[in-house]
C-alpha cells in the first residue's frame, strides 16, 4: 500500500508495522508470538536447569563425591530451583496461557497487546540479568556474626560457585549480608524482583482478557477449563506476588542498605522472612501446577471421546485449591520457631486442600471411564499426569501429619514428594499440551513413534528418578546435601537415581528432535486432527495472524463438538453426516476473512521499557559508585520514557490515505 | 510311551532372555538387601518414647496412602484397558458427571482426613514441650557444629556429641548465634529449627544406651552437609561418671615431650582466640585459657579426645582414620570443611603431629 496523500504528524514516533522477520518478533504485541517466544525461552532454561540437576546427580552418585566444589553443589541446587520454577514452569506455562486464551475465547488479542509484551521482555531481561550473576558473583565466606570472617580454599574458588547459593528459598539470615556477602544473592533478590513484576503484569491482562474479551455466547462456565486454571492463576499471582515483592525489598535493603528486618542482634526476625516467602510461596505451587491441571483437563475429554466428567466440580475445585492455598503457608515451617496452636491449625488447613485435589482426580478417572480411549502421545503424557500427581499428592498428605513432617521436613522424601507433583504432575502435562497444540502452532503432526519413545522414557527415568528419594528421605538423607558419609549406605539408591536422571535426559533429546524435525517435516496436520471439541480448533492450523475471520457465536460447552456430533437414543455421540463438510467450510472461511481484520499495532516501547528495569537493578547492586548510581537514573529514565511513549505513540502505523480500502476499524483490542 | 532321554526337558532359553532374567533377579535380590539395610539416620528404628509416637503416626497413615494408591491406579488401569479403542467399539456415552460420585468422593476423604487429623492434633501437643522433670541440654548451633552445654550438671561445655543418660527425658534448650539450623535425631524425635534470636525446645529420650546419629537439616551455608552429630545415651553411673570426668580439668604435660610441644603450638598459633580449655591446677603455670565471646566461639577442647568424632562430626568417615583426618583438618581446615572460621595456620607435619599428641591428653 503506498500513502500518497499528506501524513498526519501528531507525533514524534513513527508506529512500526512489519508483521514478519526478526523485527516483528522484537516489536510484536501479538499474543501467538509472544507465547512462543516465552516458549521457546522457557525451553532453553529447562536445559539449563536440567544440566544443574545432571550436574548436582554426578555428584550425589556415591558417598563423599568430588565432582562438584561445596561452593558449586550449594550454587547449582538453588539455580536449579529458581531456573526450574520461576524460568521454566512459569514461563512454559506462560506461553501456553498466552497462546491459547484468546483462542479459547474467541478473541484475535488479549486486552492489552502492548501490556503483553512488556511481560515477556521484562521476563526476558530480568532471566538474563538473573543469570548474568556468573560474571559478578565470587565464592564468598561468611562474614559471622563478629566480623570474623570464615575461610574459603583457593581450590574452592571457581565460576560456578559464584552463582547465587541461598537457596531459592533465600533464608535470612543466611542469605543476608553477613552469611552471604558479595552480589550473588543480590542478582537472584532483583531478578525474581523483575520475573514477579513480568508475571503480575501479565495476571492483570489474563482477568481483564476473560472478563471482558469473550465472544459472543461464550459464558463464563461454557469456558474451556484451561481458560478457568489461567483465570485462577492469574488471581493467585495478583495476592501471592505484591507478598514476595515485600519480602525481597526487605531482603535487598537488609543487603544493600543497612537495615535489619532478619537480622535477630538488631531485633528483626529471621521467621518473618519464612512466612512472607511461604506466604507467597505456597500459592506459588498452585501457580506452577494449575495450567498443567487446565492442560490434562483438556486432552482427556478429546481422546476419551465423551466430556469431562463434572466440568463444573473441576472449575470449583481448582478455586477452591487456589483459595485454601492461602491458608496453608507455614506447613513449609513445621520445624520452624512457630507455636503448637499454628502447627495444630496449618496442619488442619493442609489436609483440607486433599479434597478438591481429590474431587480433580476422581473427575479425571471418570471422564476415561467408559469412554473410548485413544492412546496418542498427548494422552499419554495426560495420563501420566494423573498416575504421577496422586502419587505426590498422597505423600503431600502424609507431610500434614504433622509430628511425622517433624521426621519427613529438610529430607529427601520432600524433595521426592515434590518433583512427583511438579515433574510427574506439571510437567508430564506440560509436555502432553505441547504435543497437543502443536499442531495448532506450525499446522503439522509430531511423530507418534517418537512422541511414544519419549513418554516411556520419561515415565520410566522419572521414576527411576524420584521414587527412591522417598526411601532415601525416611533413611535420613537430609536436603540439600553436598555429601553423604559412606556408613549411610545411601551410595546404591543413589546411582540408580543418578542413571535415573540420564534416562530423562535422554527422553528430553528425543523431544527436541521430533519438535524440530516435526516443523519442518512432520505430517500436514489440517483442521482438526484430534476430532477436538474446544473453539480453538475451529480455525486453520497454523493459527492465522488473525485468529478468528469471523468472531464465532458460542452456543455452549465444547461447542466445537456439537457442531459434528449428536446424540443417539443411548446418549451416545453420533457423528452428524455433514461434519466434514462443516470442518471444510470452517478451514476455508478460517483461511479467507471476507474483510481485512485490522489487528493492534506493533510497538517498540515494550522492549524499550523492558530494557530499563534490569539497568535500575544493576544499578542499587552496584549503588556504592558512581557508575551505579548513574544507572539507576538511565534505567529509570529509559522507563518513564517509554512509558510516556507507549501512551502518546499513534494506535496505528500511517493512516490510510484515499479509499482507506486495506483498513477497517473492528471493535476490538487496542493498545 | 518311553521318552527320549536325549530330549531336553525345558526349551531351550534365548541367550538374551537367560541374560535379562538374571539381571531381573540380580536386581530384585540386591533391592531387597538393600531395603534391609538401614542407614544410621533412619526413621525406621525409633529408639526412645518421641521417635516412637512418630512412628505409630506415620505408619497407619501410610497404609492408608497405600490403599488409596491401589485404588486410583487400580481404577486407571482398568479404565485403559477396558476403554481402550478397539475395532467396532461403539462412541462412548456423553456422560457429564454424576452428583451422587461428586458427594462420595467428596465426603469419603473428609471423613479419612477428619480421622487422620485427631490423632496429628494431640500429637502435636503431646509431642512439645518439655518436662518439668526433664535434664537440661543447652543447644547452641554454629556454622558448622552444635556446642552442648550442661547447666544442670557444673559448667560443662562440649561439641559435636551429646551424651545423656538413657531412659531419661532430655530437654533440648537450643539458639542459634548466626544462621538458622536445625537439630534433628531420627531414631529419638523429629526435628526442630535453631534459630538466631529464638529459643526452641526439643524433647529427646533413648530407652536404650547407643550412639545416635545427628544431623543438621536446615540449609546453613557452605558446609551445612558437614554439620553433624552424635548423641549418646549412657546408663546412669555411665553418666554419672561421665559428668565427673568432664568437670575435671585438661592435664598438662610434662616438659619436653611431643604433647608438651604441642601445648606450646596450641598457646601460640592463635587457636586460643577461638577455642577454650581448662586446664587442671599446674605448676608449669599453663592458665585457663577461657574464651568468652560467643563470636569467636570454637569447640571446647578440654575433653575432645572423650569424643570419637569431631569438626561438626565430620570427621573421621568410613575409610579415613581418626588420625589421618585430624591431620587432613589441622592441615587445612576450610580445605575440609568449606567456609571453615577455622583458618589454615601453615603448620608444619612436626607441629601438627605435636598437637596431636597433645590433643590425645584431652580425655
Amino acid at each position: 500500500m503506498t500513502a500518497t496523500a499528506e501524513r498526519p504528524t501528531t507525533t514524534i514516533f513513527r508506529r512500526p508495522d512489519t508483521t514478519s522477520g526478526f523485527w516483528s518478533w522484537i516489536t510484536t504485541v501479538d499474543h501467538k508470538k509472544i507465547g512462543i517466544m516465552y516458549g521457546y525461552a522457557a525451553f532453553i532454561f529447562f536445559i539449563i536447569g536440567g544440566m544443574e540437576a545432571l550436574m548436582i546427580r554426578i555428584q550425589l552418585a556415591g558417598p563423599n563425591g568430588t565432582f562438584l566444589t561445596a561452593p558449586e553443589y550449594n550454587a547449582l541446587f538453588s539455580t536449579h530451583g529458581i531456573t526450574m520454577i520461576f524460568l521454566f514452569v512459569m514461563p512454559v506455562s506462560a506461553a501456553f496461557m498466552n497462546y491459547l486464551l484468546p483462542l479459547m475465547i474467541g478473541a484475535r488479542d488479549v486486552a492489552f497487546p502492548r501490556m503483553n509484551a512488556v511481560s515477556w521482555w521484562i521476563f526476558f531481561f530480568g532471566a538474563l540479568f538473573t543469570y548474568s550473576v556468573i560474571f559478578f558473583g565470587k565464592v564468598v565466606a561468611p562474614l559471622g556474626v563478629e566480623g570474623v570472617a570464615g575461610n574459603v580454599d583457593a581450590a574452592d574458588r571457581s565460576l560456578l560457585g559464584g552463582l547465587p547459593d541461598g537457596g531459592w528459598f533465600l533464608y535470612q539470615p543466611n542469605a543476608g549480608p553477613n552469611f552471604t556477602p558479595g552480589h550473588a544473592i543480590d542478582f537472584a533478590m532483583l531478578g525474581l524482583q523483575l520475573l514477579g513484576i513480568a508475571s503480575l503484569i501479565s495476571a492483570v491482562n489474563f482477568i481483564v482478557t476473560v472478563f471482558n474479551m469473550r465472544a459472543k455466547g461464550m459464558r463464563l462456565l461454557r469456558m474451556p477449563v484451561f481458560v478457568w486454571m489461567t483465570l485462577v492463576v492469574a488471581f493467585l499471582l495478583l495476592f501471592s506476588l505484591p507478598i514476595i515483592a515485600v519480602a525481597l525489598f526487605m531482603g535487598t535493603f537488609d543487603r544493600s542498605f543497612g537495615t535489619l528486618f532478619f537480622e535477630a542482634a538488631g531485633g528483626g526476625d529471621p521467621v518473618l522472612w519464612q512466612h512472607l516467602f511461604w506466604l507467597f510461596g505456597h500459592p506459588e505451587v498452585y501457580i506452577l501446577i494449575l495450567p498443567a491441571m487446565g492442560i490434562v483437563s483438556e486432552v482427556l475429554p478429546v481422546f476419551s471421546r465423551k466430556p469431562l466428567f463434572g466440568y463444573a466440580a473441576i472449575v470449583f475445585a481448582g478455586g477452591g485449591i487456589a483459595f485454601l492455598g492461602f491458608g496453608v503457608w507455614a506447613h513449609h515451617m513445621f520445624s520452624s520457631a512457630i507455636t503448637p496452636v499454628a502447627q495444630a491449625a496449618f496442619g488442619l488447613s493442609t489436609m483440607t486442600i486433599a479434597i478438591p485435589t481429590g474431587i480433580k482426580i476422581f473427575n479425571w478417572i471418570g471422564t476415561m471411564w467408559g469412554g473410548r480411549l485413544r492412546f496418542k502421545t498427548p494422552m499419554l503424557f495426560s495420563i501420566g499426569f494423573v498416575a504421577m500427581f496422586v502419587i505426590g499428592g498422597l505423600s503431600g498428605v502424609t507431610h500434614s501429619v504433622v509430628p511425622s513432617d517433624w521426621q519427613q521436613t529438610d529430607t529427601y522424601y520432600i524433595v521426592a514428594h515434590f518433583h512427583y507433583v511438579l515433574f510427574g504432575g506439571a510437567i508430564f502435562g506440560l509436555f502432553s499440551g505441547l504435543y497437543y497444540w502443536f499442531p495448532k502452532l506450525t499446522g503439522r503432526m509430531m511423530n507418534e513413534g517418537l512422541g511414544k519413545t519419549h513418554f516411556w522414557i520419561q515415565l520410566i527415568g522419572f521414576n527411576l528418578t524420584f521414587a527412591p528419594m522417598h526411601w532415601l528421605g525416611l533413611q535420613g538423607m537430609v536436603r540439600r546435601t553436598w555429601r553423604y558419609a559412606p556408613e549411610t549406605h545411601f551410595g546404591p539408591w543413589n546411582l540408580a537415581v543418578t542413571i535415573g536422571a540420564f534416562t530423562i535426559a535422554l527422553g528430553i533429546l528425543i523431544f527436541m528432535f521430533n519438535w524440530t524435525y516435526s516443523k519442518r517435516r512432520g505430517a500436514p496436520s489440517g483442521l482438526d486432527p484430534w476430532d477436538a471439541r474446544t473453539i480453538e480448533w475451529t480455525i486453520p492450523n497454523p493459527t492465522p495472524e488473525y485468529n478468528y475471520a469471523e468472531v464465532p457465536t458460542v452456543t455452549g460447552l465444547d461447542h466445537f463438538w456439537h457442531l459434528k456430533y449428536t446424540q443417539d437414543d443411548e446418549g451416545r455421540a453420533l457423528r452428524r453426516d455433514d461434519a466434514d463438510e462443516i470442518i471444510a467450510d470452517l478451514d476455508y472461511r478460517g483461511s479467507h476473512p471476507s474483510s481485512p481484520v485490522h489487528l493492534p499495532s506493533p510497538s517498540y516501547f515494550p522492549i524499550l521499557m523492558a530494557m530499563g528495569l534490569p539497568l535500575i537493578a544493576y544499578g542499587i547492586i552496584f549503588h556504592r559508585g558512581l557508575p551505579g548510581k548513574a544507572l539507576i537514573v538511565l534505567g529509570a529514565l529509559i522507563t518513564i520514557g517509554s512509558l510516556l511513549g507507549w501512551g502518546m505513540e499513534p494506535l496505528d502505523p500511517d493512516p490510510p490515505a484515499g479509499d482507506g480500502g486495506d483498513q477497517m476499524e473492528l471493535a476490538g483490542a487496542h493498545g | 510311551m518311553v521318552q527320549d532321554p536325549t530330549r531336553r526337558r525345558f526349551p531351550r532359553s534365548r541367550p538374551i532372555s537367560r541374560l535379562l532374567g538374571t539381571a531381573a533377579l540380580g536386581l530384585t535380590l540386591s533391592s531387597c538387601s538393600l531395603i534391609e539395610i538401614d542407614s544410621p539416620l533412619t526413621t525406621f528404628k525409633p529408639a526412645g518414647p518421641f521417635a516412637e509416637r512418630i512412628d505409630q503416626l506415620f505408619w497407619p497413615v501410610f497404609w492408608i496412602a497405600v490403599v488409596i494408591f491401589v485404588i486410583v491406579q487400580g481404577a486407571i488401569l482398568f479404565s485403559v484397558i477396558a476403554f481402550r479403542d478397539r475395532p467396532g467399539r461403539k462412541e462412548p456415552k456423553q456422560t457429564h458427571g454424576n452428583a451422587k460420585l461428586e458427594v462420595t468422593w467428596t465426603v469419603i476423604p473428609a471423613l479419612i482426613l477428619a480421622g487422620i487429623a485427631i490423632p496429628t492434633v494431640r500429637g502435636v501437643f503431646d509431642l512439645t514441650g518439655c518436662d518439668s522433670g526433664a535434664m537440661t541440654v543447652d543447644v547452641v548451633a554454629h556454622q558448622w557444629w552444635f556446642e552442648f552445654d550442661y547447666p544442670d550438671n557444673g559448667d560443662i561445655q562440649t561439641a559435636n556429641v551429646m551424651v545423656i543418660p538413657a531412659g531419661q527425658e532430655v530437654c533440648a534448650v537450643m539458639t542459634s548465634e548466626d544462621v538458622i539450623h536445625s537439630f534433628w535425631v531420627p531414631a529419638l524425635n523429629g526435628k526442630r529449627d535453631v534459630v538466631p534470636g529464638h529459643q526452641t525446645l526439643l524433647r529427646l529420650q533413648a530407652d536404650q544406651p547407643g550412639e545416635y546419629w545427628a544431623h543438621c537439616a536446615e540449609f546453613c551455608g557452605l558446609s551445612h552437609s558437614l554439620m553433624r552429630g552424635r548423641v549418646q545415651a549412657l546408663s546412669q553411673s555411665d553418666f554419672d561418671a561421665w559428668v565427673a570426668g568432664q568437670q575435671e580439668g585438661a592435664p598438662v604435660p610434662a616438659e619436653g615431650t611431643a604433647a608438651w610441644d604441642g601445648l606450646q603450638v596450641y598457646l601460640s598459633k592463635g587457636c586460643t582466640q577461638c577455642h577454650t580449655v581448662d586446664f587442671a591446677a599446674n605448676d608449669q603455670g599453663v592458665e585457663d585459657n577461657i574464651v568468652a565471646e560467643p563470636g569467636f566461639n570454637g569447640p571446647n577442647l578440654t575433653h575432645f579426645a572423650s569424643r570419637d568424632v569431631f569438626a561438626g562430626a565430620y570427621l573421621p568417615y568410613e575409610g579415613l582414620s581418626y588420625r589421618d583426618a585430624l591431620t587432613q583438618w589441622l592441615h587445612n581446615p576450610p580445605g575440609v570443611k568449606p567456609g571453615s572460621f577455622m583458618p589454615n595456620l601453615g603448620l608444619t607435619q612436626k607441629e601438627i603431629n605435636d598437637l596431636i599428641a597433645w590433643m590425645e591428653t584431652l580425655s
